[in-house]
């Protein structure tokens, strides 16, 4: 395995970004949008909803081609990429190992990936077909078909979102401790505040449309420290830092 | 009344009884005996009707199957039915693959769908007897012209429902896959097939149908075996039992092959349709 965690980061510069909508009208979902994400951080893309932040992750997958301005990847980025959607967009055709098998290069389709079954709880799942999941278990799958790459750059699109608290809890938890067994460069889309002051080490926050970046905050505490005092107090001078974001 | 005629209490018993049998068993044979006896239904029919109005041109259905036993024994019949089953699957393959192809382009991009769409009506709207008569004109009478005949008339048909089908392609999984980089074989193979088969389904069952059909027709017209020649001799001899012995017996074939190869099959494709839960 590459080492993880040194060279370049992921650097944003994105300059605009419209949409003409069915009328003919041009909207500015994106500008001057730029950020920094270190090798091997965890960072999170924090703003309300519809601000742009979906539209920042599909141009920064090669999705979306048509913006002005440029990012460059981490170092091993550009072929080892990875991405949670927002939906778990598993192949309803194939079973739960097959749809995470597929997403590896030819050389690894048979890599071990028990660690990864296990952590995530999907051992006893690999035969069953997408269609026999619930929510929460696909997404687990998702998850675990983007750590099955390797990747050197992973996306996650509010993986979390439309779970009831418990479950998304749980699964944060899980995508906390594959994460830290094989850590890689992390950028997550979310509007939940708790959520991005629980996983990361960076939280890049955005404005309402057309985004721009507002503020940088940086938790240096260790996760393993931030228990629910500790959180509270983060979002306390979250607050202070940005007294309109909720 | 009894529960089963009750709305709600009746519709709950049978589903339940259904969820606990055992597949295989009398669920599935249940229907297979219906249209056993259905059939059997329409055969009393014909042989009534043939002892009522006793005539040449309807023989009852024992003369049928003395004339078939007749022309197996001799080996005329398997000769014949194997010739126009090669046809059949050669033209069947041919469309399927060519119509495929193009259905799939022209559902992918609209510019040369817009362009092509007039052909593909054209070629939807012309007689199956009038491209066989110019195949046979410009190719003269030979295998390639008879096969290439009978593919022509059915590939508009699997471009059509094939071009359906590649409209209906989801991008989320396209783009699962260009950010997974999967390779062109496996995009085929994973996420474009799966997507097509109910097309692909759809266009074969109606493909195998009107191919034979239009086979029998061109071997009528410019060969010298297969089923349509030998009905083409018969009908000259008015000699209806073989005529029937010989449609029945590939009807029966094909009926074979739906069963034990298209059904098996489909049932394999869509295995994770029927699990889901």
């Amino acid at each position: 395995m590459r080492p993880v965690g040194v060279g370049a980061p992921l650097s944003v510069d994105i300059e605009e970004k419209t949409f003409n909508s069915a009328e003919g009208v041009t909207i500015a979902a994106l500008s001057n949008l730029s950020f920094e994400v270190r090798p091997g951080e965890f960072a999170c893309l924090l703003g309300p909803s519809g601000c742009g932040k979906t539209t920042t992750l599909r141009i920064l997958l090669g999705l979306d081609r048509d913006f002005a301005g440029s990012f460059s990847l981490p170092e091993g980025g550009a072929d080892r990429v990875a991405a949670v959607f927002q939906e778990p967009t598993l192949l309803p055709w194939r079973t739960v190992e097959q749809n995470i098998r597929l997403a590896l290069p030819k050389e690894r389709r048979n890599a071990d990936l028990e660690w990864l079954f296990s952590s995530l709880g999907l051992g006893s799942m690999r035969t069953l077909f997408p269609g026999e999941l619930s929510v929460g278990l696909a997404r687990r799958v998702a998850i675990a078909r983007a750590f099955a790459t390797e990747p050197a750059m992973l996306f996650l699109d509010e993986p979390f979102v439309s779970l009831d608290e418990a479950t998304a809890e749980r699964l944060r938890y899980m995508l906390l401790s594959v994460w830290s067994s094989r850590p890689t460069t992390v950028l997550m889309v979310t509007h939940n505040l708790r959520e991005a002051i629980m996983l990361s080490d960076r939280i890049v926050v955005l404005s309402p449309r057309p985004a721009h970046v507002r503020g940088i905050f940086d938790i240096k505490l260790p996760r393993q420290y931030r228990n629910p005092q500790i959180m509270s107090d983060l979002l306390r001078s979250f607050h202070v830092r940005f007294p309109d974001v909720n | 009344m009894t529960a089963r005629d009750t709305g709600l209490l009746g519709l709950d018993r049978s589903a339940k009884v259904r969820t606990f049998r055992w597949p295989g068993a009398t669920a599935k044979s249940a229907p297979f005996l219906a249209s056993a006896g259905s059939l059997l239904v329409l055969l009393a029919l014909w042989a009534l009707a043939a002892t009522l109005w006793p005539s040449r041109a309807l023989p009852p259905p024992v003369e049928v199957w003395h004339m078939l036993v007749r022309e197996t024994a001799s080996g005329d019949l398997p000769f014949h039915l194997a010739a126009t089953l090669g046809r059949v699957a050669a033209a069947f393959v041919l469309s399927m693959v060519i119509g495929s192809v193009i259905g799939f382009l022209l559902g992918v991009n609209r510019r040369a769908d817009q362009f092509f769409n007039p052909w593909v009506v054209l070629f939807l709207n012309i007689p199956a007897l009038v491209i066989i008569v110019l195949a046979y004109i410009w190719f003269g009478l030979n295998e390639t012209a008879a096969i290439g005949a009978v593919a022509l008339n059915k590939i508009p048909n699997v471009i059509v429902t094939i071009r359906e089908g590649a409209r209906a392609l989801d991008p989320r999984y396209a783009e699962m896959a260009f950010v997974y980089r999967l390779s062109p074989l496996d995009r085929l193979r994973h996420i474009i097939l799966p997507q097509l088969q109910p097309y692909l389904a759809a266009a074969s069952r109606s493909g195998i149908a009107l191919i034979w059909k239009i086979v029998l027709i061109v071997e009528f017209l410019g060969r010298s075996n297969g089923v349509g020649f030998q009905i083409h001799l018969y009908f000259q001899l008015f000699d209806v039992a073989a005529i029937l012995a010989y449609a029945l017996s590939f009807v029966a074939l094909m009926l074979l092959i739906e069963l034990f190869l298209v059904q098996p099959f489909e049932r394999h494709a869509t295995r994770w349709r029927r699990r889901a839960a």
